[in-house]
């Protein structure tokens, strides 16, 4: 080991699901001590702290989780990026070490949602008087009347778009990413639902926006992840035994989304995905086929399916085959949401971009139990805010 | 009885007798929006004129919405149409039966008015929506 890298040092989530008898900051602090635990360090090493929610965005998180941990009176930065929040957080800490402004710093997300059901699209108001507002001079609520803006809804759209310039992909196909999804889920115990669905049940439970139905589509929940990230100059000033489970960040990457044609009316996934995957096989010095396993942003099925392509995990326009051809299941040649995925894990919303690092950390470290995907030595991590903002960290196994 | 006074639901849609979305197209380099712009999320320049867009298009992608905030009618189809001077615009597809067999991808499509409610002074919201062609 050598030069400046960035390392995962110690990491922990929380499992997923519904805490109602715990608030954000004790799901947050919890996991942040369990990964200070991991790395054998405390809160005493740290120079810099970044916590990222979305729905608490302007209470303080960061601060308010110090109180619980110790406070220490490092700088904090309080984040927010829609989906991709924790992997803002992260990218937050690595440029601090980068810039050699701090050599150990916290990354945390965290979210507590509950049971929100629907998110976006509002709510049905009918104006008593009609008045233009807002920045179409909408008279009344327009949320189905001008199509959708619910999520499901307008991830069925970017996944329909694809079926419609791509052959070979439909709602089966769709369907397909859900069905292994949760067939991951049944082997991950931090999984919010491990349970598996036959092909039939999730193509006809509940639709929610066609092709995404109800089984097609992540739940909401409560849940923490933290990452502690170190210098290489610092982790090898530590013990060998800590030094051996540390992995390295070979990318950190951070996009937003280009002006598209389309991006007024329908949000982008698309185009700042690619260009954040390419710009982290670069930076990474390696390409898609060199990936063990990838945990990407299936917040519905949709998503899933038409991120093999962005990522470059499947031939361009290969999308349909390559579910088809099961390459993305565990026994597969790139193994994608080993995890569960967020439709099966779950998706507290700050939490995501922090436990995709986890997870994949956790394989590389050969220490993901039942559902360790043997022998892991790279993999890479996405998540995708709409509005947009996309994340992408490739990790690296030590060398022996 | 008099005819009730009409406002279109959002101001990018023209009421009339031909009604019809007008964009603010950039000067520069053509792109369109349908909200005030500052600057071309494109090219940065800040040089708008109005343009009409095309009545006619194609159904590049689309979803059939069953679940919804309270007190919206579901199903319904959610579109995104191209049209044929090449403008995305999101809307409903109406006229046509909310369900996969009905809805085909590149489907030919036109704008479409409808009145979507009236208000307590008994004016008509005027929204739009896409039928087949």
């Amino acid at each position: 080991m050598s030069g400046d890298s960035v390392w995962v040092l110690g990491t922990s989530m929380t499992r997923f699901g519904r805490y109602p008898d715990l608030d954000a900051v004790d799901l947050a602090a919890r996991v942040c001590l369990e990964a200070f635990a991991d790395g054998e360090v405390t809160v005493h090493d740290m120079d810099v702290m970044a916590a990222g929610t979305l729905f608490q965005a302007s209470t303080s998180m960061g601060q308010r989780i110090q109180k619980q941990i110790g406070q220490t009176g490092i700088p904090v930065f309080n984040v927010t990026n829609a989906c991709a929040t924790g992997a803002t957080a992260i990218r937050a800490v690595y440029l601090s070490i980068k810039a050699g402004e701090a050599s150990m710093g916290l990354a945390v997300g965290v979210e507590q949602m509950g049971k929100m059901g629907l998110l976006a699209g509002g709510s049905k108001e009918e104006a008593n008087v009609y008045e233009p507002s807002g920045r179409y001079g909408a008279v009344t609520s327009i949320d189905g009347v001008l199509g959708t803006a619910t999520m499901p809804g307008v991830f069925a759209q970017a996944g329909m778009a694809y079926a419609y310039e791509n052959d070979g992909v439909g709602f089966k196909q769709f369907a397909k990413v859900a069905y292994k999804n949760h067939l991951h889920s049944t082997l991950n115990p931090l999984a919010q639902y491990q349970k598996e669905f036959s092909l039939e049940e999730i193509m006809g439970s509940p639709v929610q926006s066609y092709p995404n139905t109800l089984l097609m589509c992540c739940p909401t929940g409560d849940g923490a992840a933290a990452a502690v990230l170190v210098s290489e100059e610092r982790l090898r000033s530590m013990p060998k035994r800590v030094q051996k489970r540390a992995v390295k960040i070979a990318a950190s990457v951070l996009t937003s989304d280009p002006w598209v044609e389309s991006g007024q009316v329908q949000p982008d996934v698309n185009t700042l995905t690619r260009n954040a995957a390419s710009q982290a096989y670069e930076k990474a010095g390696i390409g898609p086929e060199d990936l063990d396993l990838v945990e990407l942003h299936d917040c519905f099925a949709t998503a899933e399916l038409i991120h093999y392509d962005n990522l470059g995990l499947c031939e361009p326009g290969g999308a349909g085959d390559f579910i088809d051809s099961g390459a993305p299941f565990r026994d597969g040649t790139t193994p994608v949401n080993v995890s569960g995925g967020l439709i099966s894990k779950g998706h507290p919303i700050g939490a995501t971009g922090v436990a995709n690092v986890f997870e994949v950390t956790t394989h590389l470290r050969g220490e993901a139990g039942d559902r360790q995907i043997k022998g892991a030595k790279v993999g890479l991590a996405h998540v995708i805010g709409l509005g947009s903002s996309c994340g992408i960290h490739i990790l690296e196994k030590a060398a022996a | 009885m008099p005819t009730p006074k009409q406002v279109p639901i959002v101001e990018y849609l023209r009421v009339g007798s031909r009604p019809y979305l007008r964009a603010q197209e950039c000067g520069g380099c053509g792109a369109r929006y349908f909200d005030r712009r500052n600057a071309c999320a494109k090219c940065g320049k800040a040089d708008f004129v109005n343009a009409r867009v095309s009545n006619h298009g194609v159904l590049r992608s689309f979803s059939i919405v069953h679940r919804a905030a309270p007190g919206i009618p579901v199903p319904y189809v959610s579109a995104l149409v191209e049209t044929d001077d090449g403008t995305t615009v999101r809307s409903n597809l109406i006229d046509c039966p909310a369900d996969p067999e009905h809805v085909s991808l590149g489907m030919k499509v036109r704008l479409a008015t409808y009145v979507a409610g009236t208000d307590d002074a008994g004016t008509e919201c005027v929204a739009f929506g896409y039928r087949p062609a």
